[in-house]
Formats: C-alpha cells, structure tokens, sequence
C-alpha cells in the first residue's frame, strides 16, 4: 500500500526533534542504570575504586575528554554554518567531528590495549584474582566504556549519513532537522563521558 | 480518493498486493492489527502452556510432565505472557488504532518508526520461542531472571534474555511513538484536557515505556555480559549484589505493570460513559490519576523486594509509597461507579465485560494492599497468594479489559457485528472460569502453597482441583470468544457507523475508517463525552 | 521553535562554552588530585552537572527550546536522582 498518493507527506521538525530528544531520555536512563550499579558498587568498596582508578592513565582520559569537547563544539557549529547557508563550512565541521571521534576511537584502543597485555580484561586470570572491589570495578570499567564505545561508533555512523546528505543537499539551510538529530545524538555521548571520566578517572 | 465512495483501510488498495499490503503497510490500524493477530497467537499459545500447568498440579506429584519440564514451562509461559502478550497487548492494538483517531490525527508521527516497531516486536518474540527449543534447553529461570541463578544456570538465558530486550526495545518506540504524536498531532482546537481519556492513559504509559525500559534493557545487558565474560555483577562469587539486580530488574518492571494497567483502565474509561449515555464522572481527576500513577509507580519498586535482605527503612519507605499509589487507582474505581450512577445503562457484553474488569480489578487491587504490607507480606510471599493477586491483575485486569475493548470497537475496526448471545455466555464462562481458577489460589496461600512448586501436600489438594476445573471453564469461554468473533469478522452482520451511540471522535467515523479516517478535521468537543 | 523563528547560535557563543567546558575539566583533574576526603565525589559531580547543563543549553540548544522541553528534560534527571536516593535508602541502612 503506498501513501505517496493518500497520505499526505506532512514534513514535521519539532516532533522530529522532540522524538531525538525522547530517544535520547532512553539512552540517558540506559547509561543511568550503569552508573547507578556504579554508585552503589563504590559505596561498598571506596578503598578498591579508589585504587583502582589509579591504574587508569588520566593523561589519556584528559585527552579524550578535550577531544570529545572540542568535537561537540564541532558539530554545534556546524548547525550554525548550515543555518548561514555555508555547506562547504558545514561539510568541514563535520568532518573534523568525525576525524576527533576517529582519534577518540584510537585512544581509547591504545588505553584498552594496554590494559589487555597486562592480563586485565574481562574473564581473564588476572581479574579471576582480583579482590571484590577491584574486580568490580574493572569490570563496570571496561563495560561502561565499551558501551559509551559503542555509542560513539553508532554517533559516527550517523554523522557519516548526515555529511553524505548534506553534500548531496538533502539536508539543507531551511531542512536540517537530520544534522539536528544527529548533532544531538553526539552530544548525548559527550554528556555520558562528563560524568564518566571523572568518575572513572579521578575520583579518589 | 473519491469522497463520494468510501473505501475503507481493509479495502483500500496501494502498491502492494495480498500480504505485502499488511506486512509492509505504515498506517496504523493496519499495524494494530497485526499486532493483534500476533497477540492473539501468542495469548494463545501462553494459555495452553497455563492449562498444562493446572493439569500437572491436579494431583500432588507427577503427573504429566517432569520438573524440569515443567520449571521451563511457567518460564516460558511468564515470558510469552508478559513481553509478548500484556505489555504490548492493550498500547500496541487499540492504541495504534484508536490513539490518532480519537485525538483527531491522520496517523502516528513516526508511520515507519511503528511499523518498525512490529518487526522488533516479532523478531524479539522469534528469539523468544527459540530460545526454548535449543539444546541447553528452555529457560529455567522464571521470567523474572533472577541473579544469580540465571548467571549460573546451563539453560538458554541469554537468548531469552536477548529477546526480553528486543522486545523491551520495540515497547520504547512505540511508547515514543505515541507521546510525539499525542503532542504534535491533536486536532486543531484539542487541548490536553479536551481529549478522550483512553489517549491520556497511553500518554502516560508511554512515558513509562520510554523512561523504566532502557533500566531493565541495561539489567539484561549486564546480565549477558555477566553469562558472556565473568563479569561480575549480580554473581556473588564474583563479588557483585544479587540483591542489586532485583532492584535494577523492579525498577522496570514494577513500573511495567503500569505499562500493563494504565492502558487498560483508560479502555474501561471509554467504555462505562457510552453504555451509560452519561458524561464521565470527574474528567481530570481520572486523567491527572493516570499520571499520578505513572509518576509514583516509579518509585514503588522495593515492594517486590521485602524478603530478599532489604534494610529496615527501605522496607517501610516502600510499603508508605505503595499505598500512596492505591490511591490514584481508587480515584478511578470511584469515578467509573459514579458515572454509572443514574446513567442510562445498556447491558451490552462490552459493558458486561467492563463489570467484570471493575470486579475483578478490586480484587486483585484489595489483596495488593495485604502485599504492600511489609508484616503480612512476608507471610504470603512467594506463595500462590501471589500468583493468585497478580493474575487478577494482569488477566482479571489487563485481559478483561482487552476483550471489552475488543467487544466495545469490533465493529469499528471490521465493521461487522458479533452475536451477543455468543458473547454474554463467553463473558460469563469467563467470569466464573476466572473466579474459579485462582480464588482457590488466595486461600491455599494464605494457608503456605508456595508458588512455582511442581509438587504439593495432599492438603492443598481441593483447591488445585477446583482450579483446574475453573482453567477448563476459562479456556472454553475463551474459545467461545474468538469463535464468535472469528465467525463475525467474517460473516457478521454490517455494523453502523455508531452501534452503542459513542460520542468520542471515532464513533463520527464510517466503520471502518477510511485509510486517511478523516476526510476533513474533525469538531473537537469541548468534553469529549458530551451525551447532551 | 525551529519553524517560526530559528535561533542562530553564533560560532562566538559556542567557542567560549567550550573555553569554560575546558577550563572546568582542568578544574576537576586539579580539584580531586588533592585530597579533600567525602567532598571530592560532591565536587566532581558538582562540576560535571555544571559542564552537562552546559552542553544542554548551548550546543544542544535547549536555552532557545520550548518551555515543554525543558521541563521534560529536568524531569528525566530529576527522576533518575530520586531513583538513586531511594535505592541508597536500602543501601545505606543495610
């Protein structure tokens, strides 16, 4: 049954925008559940997070989080460039978002890394010996940050739909409610990474 | 398409031919329906797994299925029930049809999204029926997944639980679905408060949806990882909390029943005021209540959790906020027997059926203030006073309500009419099979008939009898039920445009609607249940 | 509203919310190398609702939303906080 000839393509931006954000409210609560485990977790084995969250490298975790700032910039200009009209602009910034999300991705294989050629992964002989506490925060470690991981590779495929639209200019200075969405998907996973790498990283 | 001639959306011919014009179909009451059609299989399905259940308790020990058999069987039966039949079941069906209906609109916002929707829905439940057929074997863990057994158990969980979250997946679309379009896409001139109170139910409950899922999906997530990895979570031996993942799994899934009940409720509410020819009793205490328990439904979650080593302020502060939110509900209770009051009221099996929802409901509600109690709680927990309470809920509540509103707009959505001679025994045999099956249930166990036990003592023995016999009497006015439906959806008289002399938005629709229900937009009432 | 009146965030605005966003990180790295006992996690967490109110309200633009939006969004957060304190309730008495 098609709609081209009966239904009416009606072209509505906010409830678009209002359905991202809704979508995003799931996400939060998603993530919200980990950090509540997290919370709770710490409260009964301060000593362990504590020591544990030495072993993280901070200097990669600052980086990453500058990184994921400065993509976030990124992005939000680039709804002020398409908004200018300026598609080369627009293209540029997204661009750049993706190569800084491209950078966060190897990072944080080099921080993975790392820990995985000292034994420390998930099932592994190392976490088996691990205390309590300290197995349990490696393991909502590396499964927070593989989920906001894989949130990232999902951000990065839909900014790569987005930049294809733009160029062939579906997605236009008066219709841009799709890099709106988009944007707002990517800033959800600077969001989670605000309260993640303090509380992973630094919190003593 | 030509105004003169109507076409309904069963009738209406596009790009597709044949099945292809459902199953790739973006209108809504199409969607419903094949949502309803699966429902049904699945409703059915789960049913005869609880009529071999009642058959193996006829007699203390075996005696048609083994233990194993029969633990994989109430696993699967809570699954089917639950993900695929009750939370869907009401929001799914007569929210996809009637949601944009009666707030005046052409569609959902997202027609795609919903269509979408269904293919998650049957591809989680694809998952679901799977996962019993593997070579590990059925899930045993109940369909609650309870750590840290279900972390340790060799049978299929995480296929099981792969699905619960696939399902709980297609459960947020359709809950966003919904709040986008009750917000973007009322009629010009509806407010809020001038719409029907069946869309403020499923406003509500979309919020549920959309805020306590992704709290269970997570749940599940780390459940997986926890089977997958040795992560640690809820498996004490690996240092985590089972207690913890009871409180993450009720933190959806005390608000699930909601997702279950508040729909149901705003179906009850559409049905007293038409067969009493009256205005709703308290519009907006009835609307704001549904919100009202989808807020504070939230937050009530520990009342699951009384025996399973909460601390001694945690029990109370849940056992206080759980008798707040009887609260709303009896607002509700109270509001439906006053708009029957002095109302002109028609006997119709939809109606009848609303009766015995409210009956019912009472029931199941009364005895959840025994269990909200933290003292006698723990004297009836995990016994079959439990099950007994939840299935006047669910069924009693959530069920009966889906077949009054079957009853209530069968005829708008085939356009044809049921017999309702047919109709009033299948309420009746229902009603009595109902009562029957699990009243028994409270008083055994009270009494200490625990629940989910493939073996008894000889005591309890009367009462297992007596609901076997009442399963029976149920399962045949259920098959009475869809006989006469079957039967009238294919050979039934012509039904009008407004049989039961409806005043919402959709009784103004020829039945059934065009593919477009409304040529032209429709006059917003400034009380939709106006019968002056 | 995007239809009516599109707001036009200038490329300025948004390159001095990031310069804070920055500022506040580097404020958190120093602030919780020193040991400041029970208020380290308060102000940590403190920094990062400052730096996510940020980001709401400039890159993801909900300064310039509707009204319904807003409260919307406080109330996921709000929610998830109650959601916490009462699950401490079990935990902290046990």
């Amino acid at each position: 049954m098609s709609e081209k000839h009966t239904h009416i393509e009606h072209r509505d931006d906010e409830a678009s925008k209002l359905g991202m954000w809704l979508f995003i409210f799931t996400e939060l609560l998603l993530f919200g559940g980990l950090f509540l485990v997290y919370s709770i977790f710490r409260s009964q084995y301060p000593t362990s997070f504590h020591e544990g969250s030495l072993e993280l490298n901070v200097t990669i975790g600052a980086l990453n989080t500058m990184v994921l700032l400065v993509s976030s910039m990124t992005i939000a200009m680039a709804i002020t460039a398409i908004q200018k009209k300026n598609k080369k602009l627009t293209l540029i910034l997204i661009g750049i978002t993706l190569f800084l999300a491209f950078v966060f991705l190897v990072n944080k294989y080099f921080e993975w890394g790392a820990k995985f050629h000292h034994g420390l992964y998930p099932g592994s002989d190392l976490m088996e010996l691990l205390d309590r506490g300290h197995h349990l925060y490696f393991s909502l470690y590396f499964f927070m940050t593989g989920l906001h991981a894989l949130h990232i590779i999902v951000g990065m495929i839909l900014l790569i739909i987005t930049y294809v639209k733009v160029k062939n200019e579906s997605i236009k200075h008066d219709h841009f409610v799709f890099l709106e969405n988009g944007a707002l998907y990517w800033h959800l996973v600077d969001l989670i990474w605000i309260f993640l790498f303090p509380l992973m990283y630094l919190i003593s | 398409m030509n105004n003169t001639e109507h076409v309904s959306f069963l009738e209406h011919q596009g790009k597709h031919k044949g099945i292809l014009a459902w199953i790739l179909s973006t209108d809504h009451k199409r969607i419903a329906f094949l949502y309803m059609y699966a429902i049904a299989a699945f409703f059915l399905v789960g049913a005869i797994l609880g009529l071999l259940m009642r058959f193996e308790l006829i007699a203390p020990g075996e005696t048609i299925m083994k233990p194993q058999t029969y633990n994989g069987i109430f696993t699967v039966h809570g699954i089917i029930m639950i993900f695929m039949v009750v939370i869907p079941g009401l929001s799914a069906v007569f929210g996809n049809f009637f949601l944009p209906i009666l707030i005046g609109a052409k569609d959902v916002s997202f027609p795609k999204l919903n269509l979408f929707s269904w293919y998650l829905f049957m591809f989680g439940s694809a998952l679901a029926v799977a996962s019993q057929f593997l070579k590990s074997g059925p899930p045993d863990t109940g369909w609650t997944f309870y750590a840290p057994y279900s972390t340790t158990t060799g049978t299929s969980v995480i296929i099981a639980t792969t699905a619960a979250f696939i399902l709980g997946f297609s459960s947020i679309l359709t809950g966003l679905n919904f709040i986008v379009t009750v917000h973007r896409l009322r009629a010009p001139g509806m407010k809020f408060f001038n719409m029907p109170l069946f869309p403020w139910s499923l406003y509500a409950t979309a919020w549920i949806q959309l805020l306590a899922t992704p709290v269970v999906g997570i749940t599940l997530l780390m459940l997986i990882a926890e089977r997958l990895f040795g992560i640690g979570f809820f498996n004490p031996d690996l240092g985590g909390d089972p207690v913890l993942f009871q409180h993450l799994f009720w933190i959806y899934s005390h608000p699930a029943v909601y997702i279950m009940i508040l729909p149901a409720m705003g179906v009850i509410t559409e049905i007293i005021p038409t067969f009493c020819q009256k205005k709703v009793y308290g519009y907006k205490a009835i609307a704001l209540s549904s919100l009202a328990i989808a807020g504070v439904g939230f937050l009530v979650w520990g009342h699951h959790m009384y025996t399973s080593g909460m601390s001694e302020q945690a029990r109370w502060f849940f056992s206080l906020l759980t008798f707040i939110v009887a609260v709303p509900s009896a607002i509700k209770v109270f509001n439906w027997i006053s708009t029957m009051y002095k109302g002109s009221i028609d006997m119709k099996p939809a109606f009848l059926f609303a009766l015995a929802f409210i009956f019912l409901f009472m029931i199941g509600g009364l005895t959840g203030l025994i269990l909200g109690s933290v003292a006698t709680d723990i004297q009836v927990h995990d016994t079959s006073f439990i099950v007994a309470h939840f299935h006047y809920i669910i069924f009693g509540g959530m069920g009966f309500a889906f077949f009054a509103g079957l009853h209530y707009w069968f005829p708008k959505m085939y356009g044809r009419m049921y017999n309702f001679k047919r109709a009033n025994f299948s309420v009746i045999a229902l009603f009595v099979g109902f009562n029957l099956l699990y009243f028994p249930q409270f008083i055994i166990g009270v009494q200490g008939m625990p629940r989910r036990y493939f073996d008894y003592f000889p005591r309890f023995q009367w009462a297992q009898i007596l609901s076997t016999i009442g399963g029976v009497i149920l399962f045949i006015g259920l098959i009475v039920m869809i006989y006469n439906l079957v039967k009238a959806a294919r050979s039934g008289e012509k039904a009008p445009a407004n049989p039961w002399n409806g005043s919402t938005l959709e009784w103004q629709l020829p039945s059934p609607p065009s593919i477009e229900n409304f040529d032209e937009d429709p006059v917003v009432k400034e009380n939709p249940y106006d019968y002056n | 509203m995007s239809n009516n009146s599109p707001h036009i965030t200038d490329y300025k605005v948004l390159a001095k919310v990031l310069l804070v966003l920055m500022f506040l990180t580097f404020v958190t790295i120093e602030i919780t190398s020193i040991d400041l006992a029970a208020f380290t996690v308060t102000i940590a967490l403190l920094v990062a609702g400052i730096k996510s109110f940020l980001v709401l309200s400039y890159f993801m633009h909900l300064k310039y939303e509707n009204l319904l939006l807003k409260i919307l969004v406080t109330m996921v957060f709000v929610l998830f906080i109650i959601i916490v304190l009462i699950t401490f309730i079990d935990y902290s008495f046990r």
